[in-house]
Formats: C-alpha cells, structure tokens, sequence
C-alpha cells in the first residue's frame, strides 16, 4: 500500500454567525489521499467545500471554529496544533492552499518576487534576495513561467498568468499535499487548460505529493482527479474513482449533478439538463434525516426518520442513501 | 402569462422566424490612438433572426464584451452601424435610448453587481413593471404580476418581499434577474456569461429557465459565453470570435462538430470533455 500523504478522521468544523449560532459546514468528513494521487470534490455552492478546504489546512480563525476530528498530514497529527506553530511548520511546506479567487489575491502594489520572499522569509530569515531569486527563477523556468514575471506587478499579468504564477509561489516550499479550490473557474478554457497542464505537471515532477482539486466543472475533475467525492449540505454522500462517480453515480444528488454535465459533443443537443428542484437545508438547523430528501425524487418515509450513514461498498467507494446499489441503479434506468 | 399581454408592443412569434431582428455592419470599436491604439471589435457583420439563440464564443480579451456593450449602447460604436427591426437604430438622446432599453435588455456575468445595493427586491420589480408603462396599475395588479414573475423563476415573492438582492445566493440573484426580463419582455436579451459564476446545477436550471421564457416570448437570445458546451446546448447559430473579428460563423452542429477554422478547432479541443480524451500537449 502506498503511503498515505493526507488524512481526515470524522473531522466537523462550524462556523458561529455574530448571533451566536452554529453553522456545521463540515460535518463528519473523512478521507484519505495517497502519494501521487489527486482527489477531487464535487458539489453546488454552499455545500461545504470551501470549508472543508479550509479545514484540512488546521488553521482556523473566526468565524470558523474547529470541532472534533483528525488531520493526518504523512504521519503527523496537525488537527488541535497552536495556530502559530501551523503557520510556521505546516502552511507552505507541509500544505498548501490556492484560493478561490487567486487572480485578486495578489497585492498589486508589489512585485511578484516579493510575494516570493514573504513565503520564503516566513519559514527561512536566514536566506539572501540572490538565493530566493535564483531559486524563484529556476522553479517558474521549470514551470513554463519566464523570469521576467519575477519583476513584474500582478497588473501587467493576463488572468491565466496570475493565477499560474498565484500556483507556482504556492508551491515555492514543495508542499506534500496542494489544495486548489476552484482554481480555473474564472479563466477561458484556453488559461485553463494551461492551469490543469502546469498542476498535472507539479504531480508528475514532485515538487507536490498529493493534490485536492475542488470544483464544480465536473468534466474538469474527471479529466484531473483519480477519485471524486462528491458533498452536499456539508457531508460526503459520495465517494468513488472519477469514473465510478461520473458514469455511475450512486447517490441520488450525484445523479442529478452528473445529468448537468455540459460538453460539446455529439448527441448533448436535445438531451434535457437534470436541474434539481429546491434548495439545499439550512445548516443552521438541518434535518434530521437524509439531508437530500427534501429534493429527493426517490425519496420515501424511512429517509426522513433518522440520520443515514456513509455506506461503504467496494475499496474505497461509497454513498449515504438507505437503497442499495441495485435499488438505485434499477430506479435509474426507469427514469 | 396572458395576465401581462397588456405590458407588451405587439405580438411576439414563438418559434424563429426569418426576420431580422438585429443587424450589425462593419461594426467597429477602438480604444485609444496613436501606440495605445487597440482594435477590440474589428468589422463585424452579424444578422440575428427574431427568435434565434445565437451565441458568441471566444476566449477572453477578444471583443465579446464590448461588442455586447455596443449592442446595448453603453458605448458608442466608432465605426459601423446597428440596424434594429430593420431600421438604423438611434440613440443620440438620453429619452431614445431608454426607449431601446424597452427592447433590448441584459444578464451580466457578476449578479452580485447587477444591482442597486440601497433599492430592495419588490423596487427592483416595480421598476420594471414602471418601465412597461404599468405605474398607474393598481398596487394588487403589480404585486399579482411580480409574484407571477418570482413564481416564473421558481422563488417565492412573499419571502423576498422586504428583502434586499444581496441577502439571496447567487443561483437566485440570477434568477432574479431573469424575473426581471420575465416582466420587461424585451425583444432581445443579451445574456453575457449568465452562469460562470454559478454551480453546474444551478446552471442546468437558469438555461432551463431561459430557455422556457425565449419559447414563451419569442425574444431573441444572444449568449456571450467562452464555454463553447454551453454555446453547443443552447443555440441555433454559433459566431466564433479572436481578436474582434467573427472567424467562423454558421449554424451550432457545423461550427462545433465540423469546424472548419483552426482557432475554432483548437477552442473546442480546449474544453474538458467526458467521452473522449482530453490532450493537455497541445496547450
């Protein structure tokens, strides 16, 4: 078995809104990523992915509190560490973390180079500017990223070129486990494939062991992860390989996530996008029972009675539905 | 729907009819002179039919925004000229081009920008009733017609009542503005990358919604989107755009599944697909 470079045991955290309620944006949620692979995570806006992102990283700060659970980062237990010591052992070498909106995450009075040396500095004080720029240029030339970024301001920099260059610092370190939250959602399709080639390259040279990919661009995950996991209203309702997940979804909302996958190919047109009707439960106060069921179209009394576990199936699949694998897949073909 | 015939012009058709709605010819926008000079829209000649959904596809930086900004007048055009219903459009006053508005209205990208953060939701719908020469109706009239209208898009307006646009999700907000052409039923919406901020499932559901008003009204549809899938579901004609030009236009199953330019080609081997290989070497 190969080594394990990133895992979550039960892990809930909760935000708490300024009237004091708990909001459980991430409940429960367990998984596992091995050296060399890439999990993806699937779901609509609000599901918790963000969250979760944010979660595996240990570093938390209002209004996001951690709960209970495990991270386990290549052996090393970081969930319940001092926010300090995570800053300085954890973010950047151990993890690291692309966010939602990279493109603006770039202070745009400053140089890209000096972005470089806050995250150097914040690890190594004792490194001069001539190794930090040597090192920068010699990691961005591996990267497909001239050396001439280096001196650049992010305003001189097109969308696809900050958001490489926002990667490429992250990974200054050589992070074990990357975490890229949405990070081509606002490129064209050209920057974006060049965003996928650059992440699919960092796997495949090293400087990175293990990546999450979060995502709602289902083909995307497909074409990038080896696993897909897909959330909804905060908990995994399904776990499997990406094809398991695309080709033959278990869970209900997985079903309905996979029939509004857009690509142009043959045949798409004519076909009706399965739109889900509702909206997901407020975390704030969510049901008791099956968190879909309200937008379930196979839903019946027992879902809403209790609270359904994860259901493991095979190595590593799984799905949080009380029908089985041959009820759900007989009630798909019906449809 | 027929509670609101009395809001509209004249009749609308319901399926594409051969009638040009729209024409533009030698349509040309430049920003700056002299070194600065950028041709961002370069001699485009375009005809939409009532009715059609046409969409506009390129990557970023290639015109597709300023080209619907001049379509919408927001900018004026330096060269070239817009023909509406066949007649040259005309929009020198402040007082002609609300009339236009009347006619042509838009989706933007962002819905958390679309709207006035001080004007709550029932304002944001009076306006449009008001606009459609409605302000004298009765106050159960209007609040009929825009319950009509959330209902029309799936939200509820007794929970929006009282409620401002940013306190909804962005799947609503967006649809929200779809009640908003629901009630102002231009000929032509200009819908400019409505669901690139929004999750695949809420996108599945304002296509649909969209797609359901442009067969209730007959409105023309024009997408300006990059993502060539959603171009290939929804429309009847597919302009393809690089560098402020229109390179290969035509009806949407030749352009995306025999495109015959090399830009095109390359556009679409761009897009992460399901069923066939995805080829990163070619980036």
């Amino acid at each position: 078995m190969s080594r394990v470079m990133l895992e979550v045991k039960e892990l809930t955290t909760k935000y708490i809104t300024r009237f004091g309620e708990d909001v459980y944006a991430v409940d429960h949620v367990s998984l596992k990523v091995e050296e060399g692979k890439s999990l993806g995570i699937a779901g609509e806006s609000g599901c918790g992915k963000s969250t979760l992102a944010l979660s595996l990283m240990g570093y938390y700060f209002a209004p996001l509190h951690y709960t209970s659970g495990e991270i386990i980062i290549d052996g090393r237990t970081i969930s319940g560490m001092a926010p300090d010591d995570i800053r300085k052992s954890i973010l950047g070498t151990q993890i690291s973390y692309i966010p939602q909106c990279a493109m603006d995450a770039l202070n745009p009075t400053r140089k890209i180079i000096n972005f470089v040396e806050d995250v150097i500095y914040a690890h190594n004080t004792y490194i001069s500017k001539k190794e930090i720029y040597d090192l920068a240029r010699e990691r961005f030339e591996i990267l497909g990223l001239p050396a001439e970024v280096l001196q650049k301001y992010p305003v001189e920099l097109s969308g696809g070129m900050k958001q490489r260059t926002v990667i490429a610092i992250s990974v200054i370190l050589l992070p074990l486990v990357l975490i890229a939250d949405e990070p081509s959602s606002a490129l064209d399709v050209t920057s974006q494939k060049m965003v996928i080639k650059m992440l699919r390259e960092l796997m495949e040279r090293g400087f990175i062991k293990a990546m999450i990919f979060i995502t709602h661009e289902l083909p995307l995950l497909y074409n990038v992860t080896d696993d897909i996991m897909v959330m909804y209203a905060g908990q995994i309702v399904e776990k499997g390989t990406a094809k398991e997940a695309v080709f033959d979804p278990l869970h209900p909302y997985s079903k309905g996530l996979m029939g509004s996958i857009i690509v142009p190919e043959k045949g798409l047109r004519g076909t009706k996008l399965a739109a889900i009707p509702g909206v997901p439960p407020n975390l704030k106060n969510p049901p008791s029972g099956c968190r879909f069921a309200e937008r379930c179209k196979y839903v019946v009394a027992e879902c809403k009675a209790h609270s359904i576990d994860l259901r493991e199936v095979e190595d590593g699949r799984a799905y949080r539905c009380i029908f089985s694998e041959e009820q759900l897949r007989e009630a798909y073909k019906n449809d | 729907m027929t509670k609101i015939e009395f809001l509209r012009s004249g009749p609308y058709v319901t399926t594409p009819a051969e009638k040009s709605c729209m024409r533009g010819s030698g349509l040309t926008k430049i920003f700056g002179s002299g070194s600065q000079k950028c041709v961002a829209v370069d001699h485009v000649d375009f005809d939409f039919n009532e009715g059609e959904i046409i969409s506009i596809v390129g990557e970023s930086g290639s015109g597709k925004t300023t080209l619907a900004k001049m379509l919408l007048g927001l900018i004026s055009t330096t060269e070239g000229e817009v023909y509406f219903l066949g007649k040259k459009r005309d929009i020198r006053t402040q007082k002609k081009k609300h009339e236009y508005w009347k006619n042509i209205q838009a989706i933007f990208q962002d819905p958390f920008s679309s709207y006035n953060i001080f004007n709550k939701i029932d304002a944001v719908l009076l306006d449009c009733i008001y606009m459609r020469g409605g302000r004298k109706l009765p106050h159960p009239k209007k609040v009929e017609l825009m319950t009509e209208a959330c209902s029309f898009v799936n939200l509820k307006f007794e929970e929006l009542t009282n409620k401002y646009p940013f306190e909804l999700s962005g799947g609503q907000m967006q649809r929200l503005m779809i009640a908003r052409i629901f009630l102002l039923k231009p000929r032509i919406l200009l819908a400019d990358e409505p669901t690139s901020m929004i999750d695949a499932c809420s996108r599945a559901t304002i296509l649909d919604m969209l797609l359901k008003l442009r067969n209730e009204t007959g409105m023309t549809l024009i997408f300006i989107t990059h993502d060539i899938g959603l171009a290939y579901y929804v429309s009847d004609s597919v302009y393809i755009m690089e560098h402020g030009k229109f390179v290969e236009s035509g009806c949407a199953d030749d352009v995306i599944l025999h495109p015959k330019e090399a830009y095109t080609r390359r556009l679409i081997s761009d897009v992460p697909k399901i069923h066939e290989v995805w080829d990163l070497s070619t980036v």
